[in-house]
């Protein structure tokens, strides 16, 4: 690196070696201070090992990635859909609006399904976080938060608790009481804390530990009870806007989607990104596992989803039509594994047929964006949310 | 508070992390797509009739049914 011809107002002792010279003024760590062009230099080189520069390390990740192609190449033998050529075609299906949740304010911009199938929790713009029946739409607990746009929330699995969070940087745990008189704003326990907005959150398989994503561009398992953090996933290097547990109970992995338009899937235990796929063309805006567990799908503002198998450790579907040109901010998976709901920005679901790949049908209602769409825990409905402020669930 | 924000991160330790990673995902062991999507199939086949959103279910059955009105007779 030469050294650059800058404009110096200062000129005296450097605050790191103290010869005096023509001093730059920087910030480190948000402090100002002064240090001259040597010291920058030498700043600048740290953590570098021998022979390293940005952009030796820019060609080595270049190739890398390369073989990495290379080696996936190897293995790809057939498409998806030349698989499923003989199964027979998904007939029309019979799917229409059951219900329709009104009372937030603005937004919706998140729900959960609670394993009993029949409650659910919603978080929106307006800063309240509602929890409902959805059988008798009555709402059965309103907590409002101290910030607008909480962005996640999420059923804690033995259905006493809720967790939520958002532009506050935090996810908060409410346990849910049976008395409708209590203020559960009071029991609110902050678990997580992170340095940029709450994107997701979920429980693990207990309500004892929380997963969460941020805009921080970390994801972090804390436990609920101390509010400590006992794990933290780096290697985003942008936003994250969603995480996915898997699903089997042995399963210690998550996979993680952002703005950097990679999903990443991570090891719960040691922290480590065990495989990454980047394929999308724009933001990831949701990720979710398949039930099986052995493949994952991602919705993106590029329009598309996209299925990747772990174990093919590929790309293995891409689910898109000409037509479709919003971005899809949700998606999720019915019971088997044959349908693909997916939420647009164009205020329609649709159902793509996982294994022939294309579109079955099209879900209209809503009035605005559908910010979250979510399968129940027996797979007999799904329900979305979206900006038009009401919750739909079809079934 | 997780330890680092992906922001302050300069350059060149976001190129050193990229590289770490990859390194080690070149490594993975793999299977055959078609031996992957055959599973993938399989898995399907196997649990599609119990699927109600796919195969549809009976108006009375279905939880989320029109609520009838009551008539007193």
């Amino acid at each position: 690196m030469c050294d650059q011809t800058f404009m110096a107002i200062t000129f005296g002792p450097c605050d790191n070696c103290s010869t005096t010279s023509p001093l730059m003024n920087i910030y480190i760590k948000n402090e100002p201070t002064n240090y001259c062009s040597f010291c920058v230099e030498m700043m600048a080189c740290q953590g570098l090992l021998k022979g390293e520069t940005l952009a030796s390390l820019k060609n080595e990740s270049e190739s890398l990635k390369k073989k990495l192609e290379e080696e996936r190449a190897k293995l790809h033998d057939v498409e998806l859909h030349q698989v499923a050529e003989k199964i027979e075609v998904v007939s029309a299906l019979s799917i229409k609006t059951r219900r329709v949740l009104k009372g937030h304010g603005n937004k919706v911009l998140c729900m959960d399904w609670c394993k009993d199938k029949r409650r659910l929790v919603s978080s929106s713009q307006d800063g309240k976080v509602i929890v409902w029946d959805g059988f008798t739409l009555n709402k059965e607990h309103a907590v409002p938060m101290p910030c607008t746009w909480v962005m996640a929330c999420a059923y804690a699995p033995s259905g006493c608790a809720i967790a939520c969070g958002g532009l506050d940087n935090k996810c908060s745990v409410y346990p849910l009481s049976l008395d409708k008189n209590e203020n559960l704003a009071a029991k609110k326990k902050s678990v997580a804390m992170h340095t940029n907005y709450l994107s997701g959150c979920t429980f693990t398989n207990s309500d004892m530990q929380i997963l969460t994503s941020s805009g921080d561009g970390t994801c972090a398992l804390w436990d609920v009870e101390s509010g400590q953090l006992l794990q933290s996933f780096h290697g985003h290097t942008a936003d994250v806007l969603s995480l996915d547990l898997a699903p089997s109970e042995t399963g210690n992995t998550f996979v993680s989607g952002g703005c950097d338009k990679k999903a990443n899937v991570w090891d719960m235990r040691s922290g480590q990104n065990v495989q990454s796929f980047e394929t999308h063309e724009s933001d990831i805006n949701c990720v979710k596992y398949y039930p099986s567990g052995d493949a994952f799908a991602s919705a993106s503002d590029d329009a598309t989803c996209r299925l990747y198998d772990l174990r093919a450790d590929r790309e293995v579907a891409v689910y898109q039509k000409d037509s479709i040109i919003f971005g899809v901010s949700s998606l999720d998976f019915s019971l088997s594994g044959r349908l693909l709901f997916g939420g647009y920005n164009d205020y329609t679901i649709n159902i793509w047929d996982v294994l022939k790949g294309n579109r079955v049908s099209m879900l209209f209602g809503h009035e605005n964006r559908v910010s979250t769409v979510k399968v129940s825990p027996d797979g007999t409905s799904v329900c979305s949310a979206s900006w038009d402020n009401t919750l739909r669930i079809w079934a | 508070m997780p330890v680092i924000n992906v922001e302050d991160l300069t350059d060149l330790d976001r190129a050193k992390m990229e590289v770490t990673q990859l390194k080690l995902e070149v490594k993975l062991e793999r299977w055959q797509t078609s031996k992957c999507c055959e599973e993938m199939k399989d898995y399907i086949q196997a649990g599609v009739e119990e699927d109600i959103l796919v195969k549809g279910i009976p108006e009375e059955k279905n939880p989320f049914k029109e609520k009838g009105g009551c008539v007193i007779c």
